[in-house]
């Protein structure tokens, strides 16, 4: 059965954001451009402006994240909007509430937007699903499917130093299995025109049809990041580290952790991102990580203008 | 009670035969085809000018939920369902809560199903007990209760010693094994086929290598055992393709797919369609193909609805959290019809897959329309179009990925034993 894209409305404009697949070029390009006008707020004096005042945006995350919640609380209270934080992990569902009863309660508090963070693959889409049509889903991160905002947010990185992404080699390393980062940094830059887009791991940590997403595979770091313009450095979580995946953190960053002396094979000027939180010394050496060539902390402070960007969008302030 | 059914198109797959004629059904029981006997004034005379009369279908997997999950559905609702699909005997899977794993579970079930006249209803016994894997059953007890053969439903045997031990066991007293081909470690935590939609969706992947391997050792004990083997629910090419070559070189082993296989694939779950996550995971376009071939050359011998009614509570949750399984008896002739239609598939040849075909695995003497059988049938329109609408289904379970879709042919009358149990 084919099914419309169930982020968009019938007029194509964005309604929900809960993955970047699929999601039309212009509207990138716009959540982008629109993210350039709000990088001058949070310099101002007073980092306020009025756009989403009076609405109630609820964040809700079934799965605990402290960066996450604060970047999206912080873009919303820049936007004058009501921030209410909810951590339900904690509360609700450990009384056995079901998701969809959760978050129909708190639509009957007149919620207006929903930032949803959930550890299985898909919640954001059946929420989006279930609530009232003049309700808003953001995805902050579901299992590993998608987190858009982030692949948005890397996406204003690139072009913030590259400016252009027509000519760009990309590689994204580490474990791009468990990632819902690398999906969406993966169809947003196939969307936007990067020409070739590289994965880098051992075989256990790619999914088997990895290629099919669009993207060379590579298993050696040296070859891998040739003459790339922008190294992408993924979070390995700690349970995966030991295992059958891997047989150690310290075999993985011998082989996988990104050096002073891997960086070398990238282009002079290419730019180093990681989503973070960074394992220092697992996947990335802090030599690289503080360097000349790292762009993690702007990376940070972009991602609240893209979020800022992304919910006025959807309240069709724009 | 005497039934005349007139000027049907009456459809023998057993046989082959294919004409129009009248069957004439007395003391439930097939008493002549064509001419009518000598003063055997009908009770009754359904008029079948237009409609096709087979055998009742005969399902090799529909559960009933009850003993223990009676909140999905009951055995009133889903005998209901059963006799609405045409279908005339059941074969249910143990896992139901308390597994059938006792005589007296057995005998419960046995009994509250007959006590409703509708279908035959033949379960698996619980091959170990509590579907654990451990201890076997107490094989001979469960087969007076009522067992048809023994199965482990869709709960792996990790253990092959145990599983070589319970076909020794079986094959002692000449008890058939039905076995789903599924490795537990290689399957721990999958929810969808590991291709294109997994990878895309980030749904945690199911192997098809963990049918295959599973696969390989149950054919290679049954060449050790000599055990009488029913393979359930194939979903790989590869899979096909093994049953395909161990039936070339004489291993004695049958085999099934479900409805779902052989219409849907991965592509189908679409944006995390919870309907579609079902076990075995819907497959890649090539396994569908390869399990339409399967079915066509008789690799395959069978086609069951694999029926398993899940409420509506447990579909509601994200696709890797949901409950796997669809609801499938009122669909399985459709089913079926539409795969014929698609694949240019004969009428009798197509229906064998799901009367003679699957009586003969159970060894049942159903499937037939020889004159003597049991009048189990099933009278329907082969022309009339409709659409499936979850809630118009008669099973309590409304989740089906078929939802919208377009079918052809509908149950218009299904007699048990030669009584009508349904007409519409």
């Amino acid at each position: 059965m084919t099914v419309s894209n169930p982020q968009l409305d019938v007029n194509g404009e964005l309604t929900h954001l809960l993955t970047v697949e699929g999601l039309p070029r212009e509207i990138i390009l716009r959540i982008l451009d629109t993210a350039h006008s709000f990088l001058s707020v949070g310099e101002r004096e007073i980092k306020k402006v009025p756009l989403l005042r009076g609405k109630a945006i609820f964040n809700l995350f079934f799965e605990a994240s402290t960066r996450t919640r604060t970047t999206f609380e912080i873009a919303a209270k820049r936007l004058s909007a009501d921030v209410i934080n909810l951590n339900v992990g904690t509360s609700s569902q450990s009384k056995g509430e079901t998701l969809l009863d959760t978050v129909a309660n708190l639509s009957a508090m007149h919620a207006d937007m929903f930032v949803v963070r959930h550890s299985q693959s898909g919640a954001a889409h059946l929420i989006a699903r279930h609530v009232a049509p003049y309700i808003h889903v953001i995805n902050a991160g579901d299992g590993r499917h998608a987190h858009p905002t982030q692949g948005l947010l890397d996406m204003f990185t690139i072009r913030h130093y590259k400016k252009e992404f027509s000519a760009l080699r990309v590689a994204i390393v580490g474990d791009v299995l468990h990632s819902r980062v690398a999906r969406s940094q993966i169809h947003a830059l196939t969307t936007l025109g990067v020409p070739e887009v590289r994965v880098i791991g051992p075989r256990t940590l790619l999914p088997s049809n990895v290629s099919e997403l669009g993207v060379h595979v590579y298993h050696d770091m040296t070859t891998g990041l040739k003459d790339v313009d922008v190294v992408i450095m993924l979070r390995l979580q700690n349970e995966r580290m030991n295992g059958a995946l891997l047989p150690s953190a310290q075999e993985f960053f011998k082989y996988y952790g990104l050096t002073p002396e891997k960086l070398a094979n990238a282009k002079r000027d290419a730019i180093v991102m990681h989503p973070g939180p960074m394992n220092r010394g697992i996947e990335i050496e802090s030599s690289v990580a503080d360097g000349r060539q790292s762009v993690i902390l702007p990376q940070v402070t972009f991602g609240i203008a893209v979020r800022m960007a992304v919910m006025s969008i959807l309240a069709g302030n724009a | 009670m005497k039934i005349q059914i007139k000027g049907g198109r009456v459809v023998d797959p057993a046989s082959g035969a294919d004409k129009v004629q009248d069957v004439f059904v007395a003391a439930g029981r097939i008493v002549a085809l064509g001419a009518e006997p000598g003063a055997f004034h009908a009770n009754r005379v359904i008029d079948a000018a237009g409609l096709v009369v087979c055998p009742g279908l005969v399902d090799l997997s529909a559960r009933l939920r009850e003993p223990g999950y009676e909140y999905k559905a009951t055995l009133e609702s889903e005998m209901a369902a059963a006799v609405a699909g045409g279908v005339t005997s059941l074969v249910c899977p143990p896992d139901t809560d308390p597994p059938l794993d006792e005589p007296g579970l057995v005998e419960m079930l046995k009994h509250r199903a007959r006590s409703l006249n509708q279908a035959h209803v033949y379960p698996l016994g619980a091959l170990t007990q509590g579907l654990k894997g451990e201890r076997i059953t107490e094989m001979a007890e469960l087969l007076d209760a009522g067992c048809i053969a023994f199965s482990q439903a869709d709960v792996p045997l990790s253990d092959n010693l145990v599983l070589l031990r319970a076909m020794q066991y079986a094959t002692t007293f000449g008890y058939p094994v039905w076995l789903r081909p599924r490795d537990a470690a290689l399957s721990r935590d999958g929810v969808a086929h590991d291709g294109q939609v997994a990878t895309r969706l980030g749904l945690a992947p199911i192997p098809v290598i963990a049918e295959t391997a599973a696969l390989s050792t149950i054919l290679l004990l049954v060449r050790e055992t000599g055990a009488k083997v029913h393979l359930c629910r194939l979903s790989s090419a590869d899979g096909v393709d093994m049953v395909r070559q161990a039936k070339a070189l004489g291993i004695n082993v049958t085999c099934d797919v479900s409805a779902n296989q052989v219409h849907l694939s991965e592509m189908d779950i679409g944006y995390f369609d919870s309907n579609c996550h079902l076990v075995p995971p819907l497959r890649s376009i090539r396994d569908r193909d390869a399990v339409r071939r399967g079915v066509q050359d008789g690799t395959v011998d069978a086609i069951c609805s694999d029926h398993t009614p899940v409420d509506e509570d447990a579909k509601q949750l994200p696709f890797g959290e949901s409950e796997a399984g669809a609801t499938g008896l009122e669909l399985l002739l459709a089913l079926t019809l539409k795969w014929a239609d698609e694949a240019g598939i004969a009428l009798p040849a197509a229906l064998a897959r799901i009367t003679s075909a699957p009586a003969r695995i159970l060894g049942i003497r159903a499937g037939s329309l020889a004159s003597g059988a049991g009048a189990d049938l099933c009278v329907f329109d082969p022309q009339v179009r409709w659409k499936v609408e979850p809630a118009m289904l008669k099973s309590q379970g409304k989740n089906t990925p078929f939802a919208g879709y377009e079918m052809s042919g509908k149950v218009r009358f299904t007699l048990v034993e030669g009584h009508v149990v349904y007409e519409a």
